[in-house]
C-alpha cells in the first residue's frame, strides 16, 4: 500500500475533532516544528523535499518562502494567505481535503507561517463552499481554544492569529494579486508584478500565497523529513498528488497516489476507465487553462516536467476527458465562454480578444465559420501570452484553444465545410 | 435605511479592522443577507456607514457575482455551466429548468419564486452536472431529480 499523507485521515461524512486528530497523530508536527525546528530549517527542508506548487503554476514552494525578506529587515506584520477559492473549472481536489480533513488544513498553517515569521493567516474561501466553510469554522475555533492559535501557540514565544474570509464569487480571484486586492475589499484586478507578493502584498506587506493541497504536505514532511516525500514520488518533483477525472468515465473521483503517475493507471485503474460506448480522444491534463494531450501521451507521468514536454501542464492535475461523443469544438467553445465571462476587463488582449474568440467558436459551432477564422483563432493563441497581459488568466485560456486547432483541426473544418455541428 | 441589526452586523464587522474597506464585501452580505440584494438606497447607506464614496463600495459590488444589484427572487439557484458539467449534461438540464420556470439565465420566474444564474464550477466535477440553490448543493443533476429539488423550495 502507498502511503497516502494526504487523505489517509480524510473522513467525508464527519472529519476527526481535534482531539481524534491528535489522536491519529496530528499536531506533532506543530509541536516538533515549534520546539526542534527554527523556521529557516523548515524552509530549507521543504525546498529539499522538491515540493512544487499544486495550484497550477507549479512554482517551488520552499523557494517562494525564502523570497520573503528576512524578519529583521522586514514590515510588520507579515501574511500568509491560503488560496482556497478553487475555481478552475474541472477541479475538485481541495474541496476533499477543506471538507475532508480541516484540521490538516490548520496545522500546515501554523507550521508554515511560523516558517515564514507571518504573524497572521488568512483563508481565502469560495463562497459556494458551504460545508467547508462550516467544518473550518469549527476547527479553527477548536484550535484557538487548544492554544494552537493565538498568543504563545502552545506554550511558545510564536503567536498567530488565522481568519477565514468568505468571498463573494469571480474566478480572477484564484490569481494572487487579483485574490490580495479582493481580500483588501476591492475589485480582484490584477497587481503589476514585480514587486511580488512575497515583498509588497497584502497590504503592501510581505505576504506569501499558497493553495490548499500545497501546504497540506507540510506537516508530513515535517514529521518524516525530505528524502522520505522525495521517495513518494515517481518523478523528480516530491511527494504524492491528488489526481482527478471527469467526463465519461466509469467511476469519476480523485485519487491520491504518487506525483508522475501516468494518464493512463489514473483513468484506467482508478476511474475505472471509459463509460461502456465512450472512446477517449483527449485529456485536459490539470484543469480549464492546460493544453489537450491525446491517446499517444497517456502512458507519461503527470508531472510538471513530464507534461511540458509533450507540450501541456500539469496545472492542477484534476483531468477532465474528451470522449467520441463530444463535439471538440463546442468543448473549446464552453471553456472560452468561461474565461471570456470570468474576464476582469483590466487589461485589453484578456478583455477584448476572448469575446472575439468566443464569436469565432460559436460561428463555427453554428455552421457559421469560414476557413479563415481558423487564421484569428490562431493569431489569437499565439499572441495572447505571458508578457502580454497583466496575469495568467488569457494566456490560460489560449492553452486549450491553441492545442485543440493542432489535434482537432480536422473537427473544425468539418463544421466549416458542412455548415454544421456533426454531433448534432 | 438600515436596521438597527444591520447597522450592529456591519459595525461588528468593522472591529479591529485599520481601513473599513476591508469590510466592503462582509457589509455588503450583511444587507444582502437580510434584504436578498443590494438596492441603489442601501449601497448609498452601507457607503456612508463605512465612510467610503458610494461610487468606490459599487465599483466592488457590482464586480463580484455573488453580490446581486439586482432584485432576485425568493430562491437562487445557480447552476453549473463549467467543462465538465457541459460534457455531462448541463445543456438538458438547462433546457429543463427554463421550461419548467418560464426563465432563461439571469432571470426570475414569474411567481417571484427562483432566479436562476450560471456559476463556475462548483468543484464536484466527479459529480457532475451540479447546481445550487440557495446554500445547498445538488449533484449527478437528472431531469427527475430536478423536480424533486424545486418542489423544496416556496
Amino acid at each position: 500500500m502507498m502511503p497516502r499523507p494526504l487523505t489517509a485521515h480524510i473522513h467525508a461524512h464527519r472529519p476527526l475533532s481535534l482531539r481524534d486528530y491528535e489522536k491519529s497523530g496530528g499536531y506533532q508536527a506543530v509541536h516538533k516544528a515549534l520546539q526542534k525546528l527554527a523556521p529557516d530549517e523548515i524552509t530549507a527542508m521543504v525546498k529539499d523535499s522538491k515540493l512544487r506548487g499544486r495550484g497550477g503554476a507549479g512554482f517551488p514552494t520552499g523557494l517562494k518562502w525564502s523570497l520573503m525578506p528576512l524578519v529583521h529587515d522586514s514590515p510588520r506584520p507579515r501574511y500568509l494567505v491560503i488560496n482556497a477559492d478553487e475555481m478552475e473549472p474541472g477541479t475538485f481536489k481541495d474541496r476533499l481535503l477543506l471538507e475532508g480533513n480541516p484540521h490538516q488544513m490548520i496545522e500546515a498553517t501554523i507550521i508554515t507561517a511560523y516558517a515564514l515569521q507571518a504573524d497572521m493567516a488568512y483563508i481565502f474561501l469560495r463562497w459556494e463552499y458551504k460545508l467547508a466553510a462550516k467544518r473550518l469554522t469549527h476547527a479553527i475555533a477548536e484550535a484557538y481554544d487548544n492554544k494552537y492559535l493565538g498568543n504563545n501557540i502552545q506554550g511558545s514565544a510564536y503567536s498567530l492569529q488565522l481568519h477565514l474570509h468568505v468571498s463573494a464569487g469571480r474566478y480572477m480571484c484564484g490569481e494572487e494579486t487579483g485574490l490580495l486586492n479582493s481580500l483588501e475589499g476591492k475589485r480582484a484586478i490584477p497587481r503589476s508584478k514585480p514587486p511580488h507578493a512575497t515583498t509588497v502584498g497584502l497590504w503592501g506587506k510581505p505576504t506569501v500565497i499558497n493553495n490548499v493541497e500545497t501546504l497540506c504536505n507540510i506537516p508530513h514532511i515535517v514529521i518524516n523529513g525530505d528524502e522520505w516525500f522525495r521517495g513518494l514520488s515517481h518523478s523528480q518533483d516530491g511527494g504524492t498528488k491528488i489526481y482527478g477525472v471527469s467526463g465519461r468515465v466509469k467511476r469519476p473521483g480523485a485519487w491520491e497516489l504518487p506525483m508522475g503517475s501516468s494518464a493512463r493507471e489514473v483513468i484506467e485503474e482508478h476511474a475505472g476507465g471509459m463509460t461502456d460506448g465512450f472512446k477517449l480522444r483527449g485529456i485536459i491534463p490539470g484543469g480549464a487553462s492546460t493544453n489537450f494531450i491525446t491517446e499517444e501521451h497517456i502512458d507519461i507521468g503527470m508531472d510538471y516536467d513530464s507534461l511540458q514536454k509533450v507540450g501541456s501542464r500539469m496545472g492542477t492535475g484534476t483531468m477532465i476527458i474528451l470522449d467520441d461523443k463530444t463535439c471538440p469544438v463546442g468543448m473549446v467553445l464552453n471553456l472560452e465562454r468561461f474565461f471570456a465571462r470570468e474576464s476582469c476587463g483590466w487589461c485589453t488582449p484578456c478583455r477584448e480578444g476572448l469575446p472575439w474568440i468566443v464569436k469565432t467558436l460559436q460561428a463555427i459551432e453554428e455552421g457559421n465559420g469560414q476557413m479563415r477564422d481558423l487564421d484569428i483563432l490562431q493569431f489569437h493563441a499565439d499572441n495572447i501570452k505571458l508578457g502580454h497581459t497583466f496575469c495568467a488568466l488569457a494566456p490560460g485560456a489560449m492553452e486549450p484553444l491553441e492545442s485543440a486547432l493542432r489535434y482537432y483541426r480536422e473537427d473544425f473544418q468539418q463544421h466549416i465545410r458542412r455548415r454544421r455541428c456533426p454531433w448534432k | 435605511m438600515l436596521t438597527d441589526s444591520e447597522r450592529k452586523q456591519i459595525e461588528a464587522k468593522l472591529q479591529g479592522v485599520a481601513q473599513n474597506q476591508w469590510s466592503s464585501i462582509d457589509a455588503l452580505r450583511v444587507v444582502q443577507d437580510s434584504r436578498g440584494w443590494i438596492s441603489d438606497e442601501s449601497l448609498t447607506d452601507v457607503a456612508e456607514l463605512l465612510a467610503i464614496t458610494p461610487a468606490e463600495l459599487d465599483s466592488v459590488a457590482t464586480f463580484f457575482s455573488l453580490i446581486f444589484r439586482k432584485p432576485v427572487g425568493r430562491h437562487v439557484i445557480l447552476i453549473c455551466d463549467s467543462v465538465s458539467c457541459w460534457v455531462m449534461g448541463y445543456d438538458s438540464i438547462r433546457e429543463y429548468l427554463g421550461q419548467r420556470l418560464g426563465i432563461s439565465e439571469g432571470e426570475t420566474s414569474a411567481d417571484g419564486r427562483f432566479t436562476l444564474l450560471p456559476v463556475a464550477c462548483l468543484g464536484v466535477c466527479d459529480r457532475a452536472p451540479a447546481l445550487m440553490v440557495d446554500n445547498n448543493l445538488y449533484t449527478d443533476l437528472t431531469t427527475e431529480k430536478l423536480d424533486e429539488i424545486l418542489e423544496k423550495y416556496h
